[in-house]
């Protein structure tokens, strides 16, 4: 689950690691407002919303005057932000963050995530920040320092040495102080909070010689979600596709893709393998849906009506290998969804594994028109067919 | 010969009176699978299919001599599960339980490092020794004895390629699901090298998937040590960056972890990989001869 902004940064204030004054606002007025209650000019508008790249997007402004505060906003919340991560459609924002503006002298990258194939979590610190921290890894890896954590002992304090003494020029004594307390508060965050991700970039020295987070990122890893009550609270379901977020209420694993073939599967490892058929067999996929192991006949019905939804779909395969997921099952859950709705697209079945001749008696005996594959290669046939038509 | 279990295998199912654990202590007896008792805390004493329950790992292995476990405890509990089980000795531990959170396996990985335990998964089929035993969930009707290894980080999509090996009338020797998650307890080389010393194994299909850098490592490992014929498959060249797919490991992210680096890498280490799923079958035949 990602935070926003400021959500991210009332956490960082929390743990003790210094961000800008700032407040929330929803609409230009309530902006104005905010920019009244702080320091400044300058102030900094920016948009609120779950996409890399706002600063390109026109999704951060700096401005001089309470005026420019209002038009910012306005302009901001009234059209979508488009940026490179969403895409030509762009994404709506409900709401942005005011601040008081920073005279900054330097700015670092300070993050933690978990290194998977170390297994363990990991600091990474560079004095190249303000950009992403991919693109100084391709072109200055030199500059990109990791220190791992020892599970059992945690974050020490020779490994805030390590990387804050690494800076060149050196900062003050006092500064390099506060940037190795943060370094053990970022530690305590991404701990505390189950974090996937912990992110500070940038991370800047101001001309007064104080450390200052300017940006923050936090994403929660969904698995920890249940054992951190307060944080459920900070979900924000206007920032997901309409139809991932009816699939999330009934327990689907579903990505909208934007292309013309629905599928649905048990299993992500199917489901991806099968979009990769569907891509091979000249059409595009529709989506990513793993109906799951232990599907019942309701979750089927509710994946199979998703993808009908998806007003893009000229096709729909169904490919189960059944394992737990049994293929009577699945057969009855799509003649309960049939019955609800009117399907006019063609449908393609695969259906493999336990109770398979069930599942197909079922199907036979019902009135729904669908086209059968015994195998992959055959779906992928059929899928061909379809779209040549 | 197979690897890490056999028929002599003794199982312990952990969360054994929960419906999946009942369940596939079921199937697993179903399938001929030596499982010689349960635990759940508290219900010493009970029976589940005629196999005994303990309320720790320690009763099970003092009172029936267990030296695999089976894990079907729910996510928040399934660490505690897995270092209870390798505390007692236990060599192989399959955990099948998906949902783990990632800082809970941090502790985990840690903690094995002092055992000699063995984790297959977290959120994994399991491992099967088509003949002999399955510890796990996989439907063992679509395998066969014979002699190929299948280690691969998916579910289903490990049974469909299986089917297709058994189709094509290739049998297997010991198929193994590594796992979906972003920390696993062991990976593609650790089972690449027990392949490689089983003289039973005669070629390996690798099945991967966007997300991490296990299969590039695997290629590297194959190109300099593994003599054994390969055949590789990876899921996700549709997957779009930035999107977990199903499994929590399976994300670009970064720029790394797409699926065309990992099948680069695999066919720079020699190794033939399989682009359309469809056609994995007829690959065996042309690299591994007839079946």
């Amino acid at each position: 689950m990602k935070l926003h902004e400021f959500q991210a940064k009332q956490i960082f204030k929390d743990y003790g690691i210094p961000v800008p004054e700032g407040k929330v606002a929803s609409s230009p007025q309530q902006a104005l407002n905010a920019a009244k209650e702080l320091n400044g000019p300058p102030w900094v508008v920016k948009a609120q919303v779950h996409a890399g790249g706002r600063g390109k997007g026109g999704g951060v402004r700096v401005v001089r005057s309470l005026e420019e505060v209002k038009n910012a906003a306005a302009q901001i919340l009234d059209k979508p932000l488009v940026t490179k991560q969403t895409g030509p459609q762009g994404k709506r924002v409900y709401q942005v963050l005011v601040e008081q503006g920073v005279e900054i002298d330097r700015e670092l990258y300070m993050a933690m995530v978990v290194d998977r194939s170390r297994a363990r979590p990991v600091m990474v610190f560079s004095q190249q920040g303000g950009m992403e921290i991919e693109e100084v890894a391709a072109r200055s890896p030199e500059l990109v320092l990791q220190q791992f954590v020892d599970p059992g002992v945690g974050w020490m304090p020779f490994q805030s040495r390590a990387l804050a003494y690494s800076l060149d020029p050196l900062p003050t004594p006092e500064t390099l102080k506060e940037i190795i307390t943060i370094m053990g508060n970022l530690y305590k965050v991404f701990i505390s909070l189950d974090c996937s991700l912990a992110e500070i970039n940038p991370l800047v020295i101001t001309k007064q010689g104080h450390a200052l987070a300017i940006d923050a990122k936090i994403s929660i890893d969904d698995n920890a979600l249940s054992r951190h009550k307060d944080l459920q609270a900070l979900d924000d379901p206007r920032e997901k596709d309409p139809l991932d977020a009816k699939a999330a209420k009934y327990n689907l694993n579903y990505i909208r893709l934007g292309g013309n073939i629905g599928a649905m599967v048990n299993g992500a490892g199917l489901a991806m393998a099968t979009m990769d058929v569907i891509k091979l067999a000249g059409a595009e996929p529709a989506n990513f849906l793993d109906v799951g192991g232990g599907a019942s006949e309701e979750m089927v019905r509710r994946g199979f009506e998703i993808i009908l939804e998806d007003e893009n779909v000229k096709a729909v395969l169904i490919n189960i290998f059944g394992g737990i997921l049994r293929c009577d099952v699945l057969a009855r859950g799509i003649l309960a969804a049939a019955e609800k709705m009117e399907i006019n697209v063609p449908l393609i079945v695969r259906l493999e594994g336990t109770n398979v001749e069930e599942g197909r008696r079922i199907l036979k005996e019902s009135n729904l028109k669908f086209l059968v594959a015994n195998t992959m290669a055959e779906a992928a046939e059929l899928v061909t067919r379809q779209v040549s038509q | 010969m197979s690897i890490l279990v056999d028929e002599k295998t003794r199982v312990v199912v952990q969360g054994i009176t929960g419906r999946e654990g009942t369940f596939h202590t079921t199937q697993m007896l179903a399938y001929g699978t030596a499982v010689a008792a349960g635990v759940t805390p508290g219900k010493k004493g009970q029976k589940v299919e005629g196999v005994p329950v303990f309320n720790t790992v320690h009763e099970a292995v003092k009172n029936e001599g267990v030296n695999a476990s089976c894990i079907f405890v729910p996510p928040l509990f399934a660490a505690d599960a897995i270092m209870e089980s390798a505390s007692e000795g236990v060599e192989v531990i399959v955990c099948i339980t998906e949902g783990i959170p990632v800082l809970d396996m941090v502790k985990v990985a840690s903690f094995l490092q002092n055992t000699k335990a063995v984790l297959i998964g977290p959120n994994c089929p399991g491992i099967i020794c088509p003949g002999k035993t399955k510890v796990g969930i996989m439907p063992g009707h679509i395998h066969r004895p014979g002699h190929v290894g299948v280690i691969s980080r998916s579910g289903t999509l490990t049974y469909e390629v299986v089917d297709q090996l058994t189709r094509a009338g290739f049998g297997q020797s010991t198929c193994i699901g590594i796992g979906g998650d972003p920390i696993i307890g062991t990976t593609f080389i650790d089972h690449l090298a027990r392949f490689k010393e089983d003289p039973e194994t005669q070629g390996v299909v690798l099945i991967g998937e966007i997300g991490g850098s296990a299969e590039e490592e695997a290629a590297l490992y194959i190109q300099n040590e593994f003599r054994k014929p390969v055949i590789g498959f990876i899921a996700g060249q549709t997957a779009p960056p930035g999107k977990r797919m199903g499994h929590a490991g399976a994300i670009i992210s970064g720029g790394k972890g797409k699926a065309e680096d990992k099948v680069q890498a695999l066919e720079s280490a020699g190794i033939t990989v399989v682009r359309n799923l469809g056609r994995l079958g007829e690959t065996a035949l042309e690299i591994m001869g007839k079946g």
